[in-house]
């Protein structure tokens, strides 16, 4: 989960990181008050989830409460790449002698935690790491060992920071590393992290990325959580326990096993190619087991998106043989029935695996209006990018 | 031969006396796994009757080891226990572990990557959140389905379970020597090189299919590694060519962030090194047999 600005900052103020006085706000009302609480001068920024919104008029500078309001009214609710902004964060402002870059972010090729650090902040990295490679430091963090004071030390001497300031950037290393570790971030990020005239060291900006698979640890990070964000098909199948990414296209896929998932949907736009380029409406992944009820719930997501035309059930059966799986798709079309739920969109079935001849005997006898069984995965696809052709 | 599992492995079950690892354990059993105990302290010096057979429960990987001689274990403890059971069967220096687990903590395998690393990786690691290894008519650990294909000349190295099965299904009537899953999450132990390494160097392996999806770079480097050092004919399968960018699709691996880690750079590096890449699992399949057919 990455976070907003606003709630990263929050985390390292849980881990004691220097940061700026601020809050955030979601109508121009709240954005005053909290204006005046923090005094004239202050930073309006929106708070979006993608880069460049300075460039967007995002960030505005604010001398009184006439201007926080202003910029308030028009940050809020405006589009940056597609994101509307939703809130904005307040924060009062610092004087900034020299900007720099830190992150700490896990490294999957190496199988270990990654500091980069450089003098050169306030710009994008990548670009600082091409244009002046040598500007850019990365050291392996010993995942066994972490940031202790030595290891902070030693990332202040190779990034070449002013001496002056070791002291304070040992302790805020530490610290960011405390945070990194102890609330699973796979990504902490603080760019810029900057030094004010007076020699203070400052967190300006807080990209954080959480580990999802860790929150049973975290009940607490539960609040950073931006349902309002969430598209409401997607939270929809979060609820019932299902693996669901809301796509633009017009045919609903259902699969077991995240890798077969993601093969349908490539086999659906290839062939949705030659049928007027249809597309998948979804990524759903029901898991192995593919039992009536899990199917039932499925089905319910993807036919309650109304850009759905037809519906591809691709099930390979190995350990819930394909007798079960095609008792399962009828079963789960009986419950949706059951619960008043208006079925009409064509399903097309691919079912394969263990007792494969049985299943498909299974749904032939069925005779279900709905349901066209086709035998191979590419034909399948091919039927139901067809079907959702006809029905657009 | 075979690579990692055969049929002289013995296996115990760490998490057995759980609902998945019970059920679990009862069809590797059934596949002729040769199951030899489980792994519960809180269960220790008990028995479990599976189907007829009596396991022994016991209190730790170490003590399971001297019981039994057993060289593997297949892990199916829950995620907020499973850093420690890994770590454990680690010290206990047993010399394969299957952490089938599904969302462990990025952390937690971290930590326990870099202790095996630490201990001179004397543990094979292979996950976590993976199918296991299967060696058909030989021996299967973790949740492959074992009727699903049978002994034969090709090594499949994966990270998805179910388009595993699938293209071990289209591919029965040749059949496998191994399959390994090595699973999607973006931290695993055993690589698509670790197994590309085996397989070349396991004489039953005639030809290698490699399944990769979107995320990481595992795939760019095992297609370097193929240049470089595998001489037996690989054919390759990506899937995620139309995931949209900044999604997880399903295994914790699998996103693309800005140009890194898309399907489409994978097959290019793949192809670069000579495998021929398969559009879909079901052409994928039709090359390899083309291969097979023409060794």
């Amino acid at each position: 989960m990455d976070l907003y600005e606003y709630q990263g900052r929050a985390l390292f103020a849980r881990h004691n990181v220097p940061v700026l006085d601020g809050g955030v706000a979601t109508t121009t009302q709240e954005a005053v008050e909290l204006a005046e609480r923090l005094g004239d001068r202050v930073v309006v920024k929106a708070q979006v989830k993608v880069g460049g919104r300075g460039k967007a008029g995002g960030v505005k500078l604010a001398d009184n409460v006439d201007e926080v309001t202003t910029h308030a009214n028009n940050i809020l609710g405006m589009d940056i790449k597609g994101h509307t902004v939703e809130k904005v964060m307040l924060t009062v402002t610092a004087d900034i002698d020299q900007e720099y870059y830190f992150s700490y972010l896990l490294d999957r090729a190496n199988r270990t935690f990654l500091c980069i650090a450089s003098t050169a902040g306030g710009m994008e990295i990548e670009e600082v790491a091409h244009t002046d490679p040598d500007k850019v430091v990365k050291l392996p963090i010993d995942a066994g060992v972490g940031v202790n004071a030595d290891i902070a030390n030693d990332i202040v001497t190779r990034a070449g920071f002013p001496e002056d300031l070791r002291t304070q950037l040992v302790d805020v290393f530490v610290k960011l590393w405390d945070a990194f570790v102890s609330e699973d971030a796979t990504l902490v990020e603080v760019n810029p992290l900057v030094r004010t005239p007076e020699g203070k060291v400052l967190a300006l900006d807080a990209k954080v990325t959480l580990d999802e698979n860790a929150d049973f640890r975290h009940p607490e990070n539960a609040e950073f959580e931006d349902k309002s964000a969430v598209d409401p098909l997607e939270q929809r199948a979060k609820d019932s326990g299902l693996n669901y990414v809301k796509l633009d296209g017009s045919v609903g896929i259902i699969g077991n096993g995240a890798g077969l998932v993601m093969s349908t949907l490539d086999v659906v736009s290839y062939a949705g190619e030659s049928h007027g380029g249809v597309k998948p409406a979804n990524f759903l992944d029901i898991g192995g087991g593919a039992s009536a009820a899990v199917m039932a719930n499925g089905l319910e997501v993807v036919l309650s998106d109304p850009q759905v035309k037809s519906v591809f059930v691709n099930i390979f059966g190995g350990i819930t043989a394909c007798d079960e799986v095609a008792n399962g798709i009828l079963g789960a079309l009986q419950t949706l029935a059951d619960r008043g739920e208006d079925v009409t969109k064509p399903l097309v079935a691919r079912i394969d695996g263990n007792n494969a001849e049985a299943g498909r005997q299974i749904l032939a006898e069925a005779n279900h209006p709905l349901i066209t069984v086709v035998e191979t995965m590419d034909a399948a696809a091919d039927k139901a990018a067809e079907l959702a052709n006809k029905g657009a | 031969m075979a690579i990692f599992l055969n049929e002289n492995s013995k296996v115990i079950v760490q998490g057995m006396t759980g609902s998945e690892g019970m059920k679990h354990t009862r069809r590797m059993l059934k596949a002729g796994t040769e199951i030899v105990g489980g792994v519960n302290p809180r269960k220790a010096g008990t028995k479990v009757d599976v189907d007829g057979v009596s396991l022994p429960v016991f209190a730790s990987v170490a003590e399971a080891m001297a019981e039994t001689g057993a060289n593997t274990s297949v892990v199916f403890v829950p995620p907020a226990f499973c850093r420690d059971a890994v770590i454990e069967a680690i010290d206990a220096e047993i010399e394969l572990a299957i952490v089938i687990t599904e969302g462990i903590p990025v952390h937690d395998s971290v930590k326990f990557w870099n202790y095996a690393e630490e201990k001179g990786n004397k543990t094979r690691i292979v996950g976590p959140n993976c199918p296991g290894i299967a060696s058909p008519g030989k021996s299967n650990a973790g949740i492959t389905p074992a009727d699903i294909t049978g002994a034969g000349p090709i090594g499949l190295v994966s990270k998805s379970g179910t388009l595993t099965y699938q293209l071990m299904y289209e591919l029965r009537d040749l059949g496998f020597s191994t399959s390994v899953g090595i699973g999607g999450d973006p931290v695993i132990g055993t690589t698509h090189i670790d197994c590309l390494k085996a397989f070349e160097e396991d004489p039953e392996t005639k030809a290698i299919v490699m399944i990769g999806e979107i995320g990481g770079d595992a795939e760019e480097r095992a297609a370097e590694y193929i240049k470089n050092h595998v001489t037996k004919p690989v054919v390759g399968y990506i899937a995620g060519f139309t995931a949209p960018e900044g999604k997880t699709m399903g295994h914790a691996g699998a996103i693309i962030s800005g140009s890194a880690g898309t399907a489409e750079s994978k097959k290019e590096a793949l192809e670069a090194a000579g495998v021929k890449v398969g559009k879909t699992p079901s052409e994928t399949a039709r090359l390899m047999r083309e291969v097979i057919e023409n060794l």
